[in-house]
């Protein structure tokens, strides 16, 4: 049953699959990235000696490298994407209220009269000093905006994260030892009817109910430099809840399924036998397990926290990332749009590389691969 | 009649309605305009306004991307904004449209209206505490109008030719007669910053009711009242909060919960759900904006007046304004004057909805096929279900339109004023003159019906000089004639302001100059706790 704990669609990069054979870790083939050291040439270059000695660090180094190249790529789509985009930032800036004067007098101000290769490659070399230029709109540095708003946002996700992650895996693991009973149907009932409803729905009913009806609630979730940090956790309580609502089941149904996969597993069995009480069997024996593929959603989940959000930041009025993001796009502010662009991407490929490497230090066949 | 009298004046005692409405109905009833002002008297006296506490609102149209240069503000957010802290010349009269002075006292046309002199208020104080001088007013306008301005009121600036101080005071020199000058002053864009705002456009400094405290571009603004404010009759609410909310019904659920004390852009479809709470009040005022179906007179198959005619007589206008505005508004006539401009022409015949008119048209012009309309949300608020609406209407008159549905996005470049036929939407301007002289004069950037008719360009030229009003309105009439029955435009509705407030709100004065109380609300209103 080697399969187990590792079976599941969540995993995509194939890291952990690279165990499925132990006739091939024997054989020496480190944790990944190089087919080529198959050959058994350990003592070829530099990398090779020093991926086989460190695989975990190595394969983060790779990882990090191509995540920059990563980051290039999308910094270049996202430019490309605005460039299709039918109108140019004088045009939609102005709208309808455009003269040719007008637009002619942005259009030289901003250099969109160049041509485009021209204007990316002005503002990749910023990019990589860290200077993202300022926003064409509004005249303010991008880098500070963003500052103030990747601070809402991450305050947000933060708090949802908090108490969303913890309260899916305890509810996964409830099920599981009630499972197909009473408590198991009442939890994936509220949690698949929380996942149905559209982000916006349960938003607009939580505002219904404890803004409007009873008062209880704080709105709209403004918040602004001069708020004290109780009157800002007042402030996102509905956001969170709404957020919390959104991610739960998906986590939650993970945890379940991916422990439940481990429970028909032969060593679960022997505790079992050995007269272990079901929640201990399932905390500290399967568990542990069912873990990684349990992280990978979790981290899709933050991801979705911080640059998915946008929707809901809209209909509690909360100045986030997703927010600031859509208004430059709106206008063609291209500054602004690649800044967010670029953080947004960033975030993803971090989480992500984080929980392909927490999988590996939760599985020591990962940890060592011989 | 009596009986009827007395119902007026409740209205009138109970704020429910403005003194337009009482002497528009009263009149109707023979009621004397002296009882009026009585009354109007009476009301204002038993609404004392009260000075102090903290006024919130809950305004659509702010963006992260919202820029602080009072040149460059385009949305409804910024509107207010600049409305609070900085003047301008002239303002216009709530009611009437008039100009009226504001930091300009008092001004003097030539004969020719060509060269106009201002006489500039004296002891008037900058937040920063510096005196409000002429010179700061000529680097206003000038900054205003110079080659490499951005500025939104770089149209209406541009038949100024020559701005100078003269003795303390203000000389402008126009390229043509205008005897409408000083409304074209009144453009919100134009308010008088220290040294013009040359140093520093975005200091947000002026000389208005309130100061900014702070100001997060798409998220908040807070103000405190200027206490050296020069008049008196405004800026009644210590501070002031303007919060963006851009979803609708954030906007409703805050207002509702009476965490916001005012609201704008109410969706007329749930108008009639936001009444029936009882805090809340709906403040609906006729404006000047009208939403427009246009036709590009010189392309087929619009270059045929048949054919125009045959599709302005199949809008079915009463519907229009039940459906589309939920009767938050007026019907249009086919011409893009209503009665809150000063000098409206009286007495035009008012088209209406004629399916057999309309095929005897269709059938002269000769067309045959569908005629492709293109249209999208960003035009106006329900245009896609205008169009439909349309489409339904037009068919009874035996004519096809094919509803074609556009990208919202790059609406405004690639359909609107290039695409021969689709819906759209205009504000409204201070006067008649600007308005035509906008959209419908031959050489015009955003002559967006290619109405080209040099008898027309002549008349509105000779009518913005002449100075006599008898005969000004006459020249008036002919224009609203000219464009009703041979321009490019179905107009089929104006739209009301629709704003909503809680109960405490009081003063509120509905402005038809623009929405939201013309920009004023938060330097009108005062809270009755």
């Amino acid at each position: 049953m080697e399969s187990g704990p590792i079976s599941g669609p969540v995993l995509t990069d194939g890291v952990a699959g690279e165990t499925h054979p132990r006739s091939a870790d024997l054989s020496g083939v480190p944790a990944k990235p190089n087919p080529a050291a198959a050959t058994g040439e350990i003592g070829g270059s530099f990398w090779r000696r020093f991926v086989f000695r460190r695989p975990l660090v190595a394969l983060i180094l790779q990882r990090l490298g191509l995540s920059v190249g990563l980051l290039f790529a999308v910094s270049l789509m996202i430019f490309g994407g605005i460039e299709a985009l039918p109108g140019d930032f004088a045009t939609t800036y102005l709208g309808q209220s455009a003269t040719p004067q007008a637009v002619e007098n942005i259009r030289k101000d901003l250099g969109l009269d160049r041509p485009w290769s021209e204007r990316y490659l002005t503002w990749l070399g910023g990019a990589v000093k860290g200077d993202f230029g300022t926003s064409w709109a509004s005249k303010n540095s991008v880098s500070e905006q963003i500052g103030k708003r990747l601070g809402n946002s991450l305050f947000l996700a933060f708090f949802a994260a908090l108490i969303s992650v913890p309260l899916a895996v305890g509810l996964g693991m409830l099920a599981v030892q009630f499972r197909n009973r009473l408590p198991d149907k009442i939890i994936n009932v509220i949690s698949l009817a929380a996942i149905s409803l559209p982000e916006f729905f349960i938003g607009y009913l939580l505002i219904m109910v404890f803004a409007v009806q009873y008062g209880v609630a704080t709105f709209p979730a403004t918040v602004y430099d001069s708020m004290t940090l109780t009157e800002r956790l007042s402030a996102i309580a509905l956001p969170v809840a709404t957020l919390v609502l959104v991610v739960l089941a998906h986590m939650m149904r993970m945890t379940r399924a991916a422990i439940l996969n481990v429970m028909s597993s032969a060593y679960v069995e022997t505790a079992e036998l050995k007269g272990l009480g079901t929640f201990r069997i399932i905390a500290r024996h399967a568990a542990p397990n069912a873990v990684a593929p349990v992280i990978n959603v979790i981290a899709l989940n933050l991801a979705y926290l911080v640059v998915g959000v946008v929707v809901v930041e809209v209909v509690f009025v909360y100045p986030g990332m997703g927010q600031y993001m859509v208004d430059a796009v709106t206008v063609r502010d291209m500054p602004v749009v690649q800044a967010c662009g670029l953080i947004f991407a960033a975030f993803y490929i971090f989480l992500n590389m984080a929980a392909d490497i927490l999988a590996i230090l939760a599985n020591p066949r990962l940890r060592h691969p011989r | 009649m009596s009986d009827y009298k007395d119902y007026l004046t409740r209205q009138v005692m109970l704020g429910k309605m403005n003194r337009r409405e009482f002497l528009g109905r009263a009149a109707a009833f023979g009621i004397a305009a002296s009882t009026a002002n009585t009354l109007f008297a009476v009301s204002a006296a038993a609404q004392e306004p009260k000075r102090g506490g903290h006024l919130k609102l809950g305004l659509e149209g702010a963006a992260a991307t919202d820029s602080k240069d009072p040149a460059k503000a385009l949305s409804q957010f910024l509107f207010v904004v600049i409305r609070n802290w900085g003047d301008l010349l002239v303002e216009t009269h709530p009611t009437t449209g008039a100009a009226v002075p504001a930091l300009a006292e008092s001004w003097e046309p030539s004969a020719d209206a060509a060269t106009w002199t201002f006489t500039i208020r004296k002891g008037v104080k900058f937040h920063d505490g510096k005196e409000l001088t002429v010179e700061d007013v000529v680097k206003t306008l000038q900054r205003h109008t110079d080659d490499k301005s951005e500025s939104g009121a770089l149209g209406v600036m541009k038949s100024i030719k020559e701005i100078k101080a003269d003795g303390g005071k203000l000389v402008l020199t126009l390229t043509e007669g205008n005897a409408d000058l000083p409304l074209l002053l009144s453009d919100y864009h134009l308010v008088i910053q220290p040294n013009g705002g040359m140093d520093n456009p975005d200091a947000m400094i002026g000389t208005g009711p309130y100061k900014v405290a702070s100001f997060e571009p798409g998220v908040r603004a807070t103000f405190e009242r200027n206490q050296d404010d020069w008049r008196t009759d405004r800026g009644y609410v210590d501070t002031v909060e303007l919060i963006a909310m851009n979803d609708a019904t954030a906007r409703i659920a805050a207002l509702s919960s009476g965490q916001v004390h005012f609201i704008n852009r109410v969706d007329p479809k749930t108008v009639s759900l936001l009444k029936r709470a009882p805090t809340v009040e709906i403040l609906n005022t006729s404006g000047r904006g009208h939403y427009v179906f246009i036709m590009h007179c010189n392309t087929a198959p619009f270059d045929n007046n048949d054919l125009r005619m045959a599709l302005k007589l199949s809008m079915d206008r009463e519907t229009m304004v039940q459906r589309i505005l939920g009767g938050y508004g007026k019907i249009g006539n086919d011409f893009p004057i209503n009665d809150t401009y000063a000098l409206f022409p009286e007495g035009i015949e008012q088209r209406v909805y004629d399916p057999d008119k309309a095929a005897f048209h269709y059938k002269k012009s000769g067309h045959s096929g569908p005629v492709l309309l293109r249209t999208s949300d960003v035009a106006f608020p329900g245009a896609v279900d205008a169009a439909v609406l349309y489409q339904e209407s037009a068919k009874k008159a035996g004519i096809e339109i094919e509803v074609k549905r556009e990208p919202g996005d790059g609406y405004w470049t690639n359909v609107w004023n290039a695409q021969p036929f689709c819906t759209s939407y205009w504000g409204g301007r201070p006067t008649q003159d600007q308005m035509y002289s906008t959209a419908y004069l031959s050489n015009a950037d955003w002559n967006d019906t290619r109405f080209q008719r040099e008898d027309f360009d002549k008349l509105l030229l000779q009518a913005r000089s002449e100075l006599d009003e008898a005969k000004r309105k006459d020249m008036y009439r002919t224009l609203a004639m000219m464009v009703r029955d041979e321009g490019g435009v179905i107009l089929p509705m104006f739209n009301d302001f629709v704003n909503a407030s809680t109960k405490q709100v009081k003063g509120y004065v509905h402005d038809i100059g623009n929405d939201m109380s013309n920009g004023y609300v938060a330097t009108r209103v005062w809270l009755d706790a």
